[in-house]
């Protein structure tokens, strides 16, 4: 789980994302850097605005009118695909990187058939040359993600939310991607359906060693399906580490105070600390480090210089003033089953 | 036969002491579902089935469930916004012009009655994206209930609105008056709602998911805030959420609904503690730990949510129970049974 020495599936490095908008220029994402490994999940966590979809829309190169990438590479296997031209691009994106969206289950056709949906999706992209093999290509991604095949024939509208967003993972799979996207996928379900869909996800994606991004707002969703997660704040990424460390000992205020505002319904009912003020303007960012209006531990240096980290660490934070990481596992809880 | 259990059950839930602020009855809505414009309903959606429960003066009761369980259809006729097909809600007002502490039926208010309830059961809505009137200013959204209500003049008006804006932590209230909606953030917005709704200082206000839109930071703002607000002004919530660990934190009792039946209601930390519900326990165990290195069971629950059209008379759950038996197919929905005290559950299984 920690650096390997083997290429990795997905490279970012040093991106960067500004919207053109009436009110000025919004810094979305800044200086983001990260690595994939094949296999492996990352989760974006942060709050609305912090720039986590922004990333992924960057990675998908489906960007609104108004945006611009101003810095940055994004290298799957090698190939930077900011550097493709729009035809390129479209070879790639599905079949070698795909997203699914928020309220991705609302995006079906409601006049086809969800298997003849999925259907295209793979002759568009020429997996599949029969109509027979690529129908049960459809079957076998139907039992994937824990849907009956002899669903396929049937409308959305005879889906239940659940079933939708399933039927939209099966059609992201559809194309045998090296890199998955899914950003909230289960935002909108309830905590039963959520709870089948990311265990057929995580499952799918063991499998197929696929990488995968999971972006969400839901730490402890975050905390159940990936091996590494990535704070964002204010279009940076301000802390990196495997899933378990950075909940064991977060490095970044911001990160603790995220951690500590999320109630929970096992173990000791802990007093709710909660974040103090409101996510910054990113028209007009704070100087130095963007977290300062928020932090306790803000200084002098906070206030005029960003944080950047110097060396590639396996954990690390874009903090002046990290926490002090706790070594022993005293600290997590028992668990049962 | 039936009214009398439900006498006897109301009587229950109060655990004998004191007086119920709210007392619900048998509580049941249906609403029709039509096949054609000209022909008469002949099927029902049973969205609320036989409820009954009761609110103590200042007590948080949370109604938690999955979409379409009837939790806001409850939430929607304890404040008189939809009217109930059958059952009873009485409420105990403290405040004299509400009946003096008499115990009012609600069924029974009409018009100028009407306006004397609002003043003491209020509704928080979920979307402070929706609810409110894009083209007014704070203030005019704020003073709207004290306008409708007749109370005070305007320059008290003025006044009593920038008390609650500054009880609300919208500060300095004097920058937030003229503002409009859009200039406010989710956070900022929601605790206009609130403000909204405590205006016109009511005891019971009906919350309806009101931090689910919100993000993490604004959510535990507006948590504490209801907390501290219900502390402050002795005020009642119904705190519906499909989050329980929200409910843990803003509630003294939580009761957990499936297909529009109550069917376990008890202290939350029994609740979450001591679940013997099969649906409770199966909701509980859905929820997401925030540790890695916990390792949650697998909810045990088949199948999938259907609507509640026409229900057969059997227990609610029983397609979807994992320990369910001959004799939960051939009997009617279990009644609801005191397993500790102040725990029910309607389980012949518990």
């Amino acid at each position: 789980m920690t650096t390997s020495t083997h290429t990795p599936v997905l490279q970012v490095i040093d991106l960067s994302l500004r919207y053109q908008t009436r009110q000025g220029e919004v810094q979305a994402v800044e200086g983001v850097s990260f690595e994939l490994q094949q296999g492996q999940s990352l989760g974006l966590v942060g709050e609305s605005g912090c720039g986590k979809t922004s990333v992924a829309t960057s990675l998908m190169r489906l960007l609104p009118e108004n945006a611009r990438l101003t810095r940055g590479q994004v290298r799957l296997n090698g190939t930077d695909l900011l550097e493709l031209d729009d035809e390129e691009m479209r070879s790639y994106r599905w079949r070698r990187i795909a997203m699914v969206f928020q309220a991705a289950m609302n995006s079906l056709d409601p006049v086809h058939r969800v298997g003849q949906q999925i259907i295209e999706a793979i002759e568009a992209h020429g997996m599949e040359t029969t109509v027979s093999d690529a129908r049960e290509r459809v079957a076998r991604l139907f039992r994937m993600v824990g849907l009956d095949p002899q669903l396929m024939d049937r409308y959305p509208h005879e889906f239940s939310g659940g079933m939708r967003q399933r039927a939209v993972i099966a059609m992201a799979l559809s194309c045998d991607p090296d890199l998955i996207i899914a950003d909230e996928p289960t935002t909108a379900l309830d905590v039963i359906v959520q709870d089948r869909i990311l265990r057929e996800l995580k499952l799918v994606q063991q499998e197929l060693r696929m990488g995968m991004i999971y972006i969400s707002h839901d730490i402890g969703v975050v905390a159940e399906v990936t091996d590494r997660i990535g704070v964002m704040y204010a279009g940076r990424l301000v802390e990196l580490g495997d899933t378990a460390d950075v909940f064991r000992s977060p490095m970044h205020p911001y990160t603790a105070a995220l951690m500590s505002s999320f109630p929970s319904v096992h173990g000791e009912r802990l007093p709710l600390q909660g974040l103090a003020g409101e996510p910054p303007n990113l028209i007009d960012p704070p100087s130095g480090c963007p977290f300062h209006p928020r932090c306790q531990y803000a200084d002098e240096v906070c206030r005029t210089e960003f944080p950047e980290r110097s060396i590639h660490e396996d954990h690390w934070a874009a903090c002046w003033h990290p926490l002090e990481v706790t070594v022993t596992g005293d600290g997590s809880r028992d668990g049962c089953g | 036969m039936v009214a009398d259990s439900h006498a006897v059950v109301s009587d229950l839930l109060m655990g004998g002491n004191g007086q119920a602020l709210v007392a619900v009855e048998g509580l049941t809505k249906r609403f029709p579902v039509s096949k054609s414009l000209f022909r008469q309903a002949s099927s029902f959606i049973h969205a609320v089935e036989d409820v009954s429960f009761s609110l103590a003066p200042g007590e948080s009761l949370g109604l938690v469930g999955e979409s379409g369980c009837g939790k806001t259809t409850v939430g929607k006729l304890l404040v008189k916004l939809i009217e109930p097909t059958s059952g009873q809600i009485s409420f105990r007002f403290p405040s004299p012009d509400a009946g003096s502490g008499e115990a009012v039926d609600a069924s029974t208010i009409r018009s100028a009655d009407l306006r004397a309830f609002r003043r003491q059961a209020q509704m928080i809505f979920q979307d402070p994206y929706e609810s409110m009137n894009p083209r007014r200013t704070i203030y005019d959204t704020i003073a709207e209930p004290l306008a409708v209500q007749g109370v005070g003049h305007l320059t008290d008006r003025v006044d009593r609105v920038t008390e609650i804006l500054t009880q609300v932590g919208l500060t300095p209230a004097g920058s937030f008056l003229f503002r409009h909606p859009h200039e406010l953030s989710g956070g900022q917005r929601q605790r206009v709602a609130i403000a909204r709704a405590l205006v016109i200082g009511p005891s019971f206000v009906v919350a309806d998911e009101p931090t689910s839109m919100l993000d993490v930071s604004s959510r535990t703002g507006i948590m504490t805030l209801m907390q501290n607000l219900a502390q402050g002004l002795g005020i009642s919530y119904l705190y519906i959420t499909h989050d329980l660990a929200v409910a843990r934190y803003m509630c003294h009792r939580i009761a957990v609904m499936y297909l529009g039946k109550i069917v376990e209601m008890a202290e939350t930390e029994e609740l979450l503690g001591n679940p013997l519900h099969p649906y409770t326990r199966a909701l509980l165990s859905a929820v997401p730990v925030p540790d890695p290195t916990y390792r949650r069971d697998r909810p045990d629950i088949r199948g999938d949510l259907t609507l509640p059209i026409n229900p057969p008379p059997r227990c609610r759950f029983y397609d979807r129970c994992p320990v369910a038996t001959d004799h939960c197919r051939d009997n009617p929905h279990p009644p609801m049974e005191e397993h500790g005290p102040g725990h029910w559950v309607a389980c012949y299984e518990a």
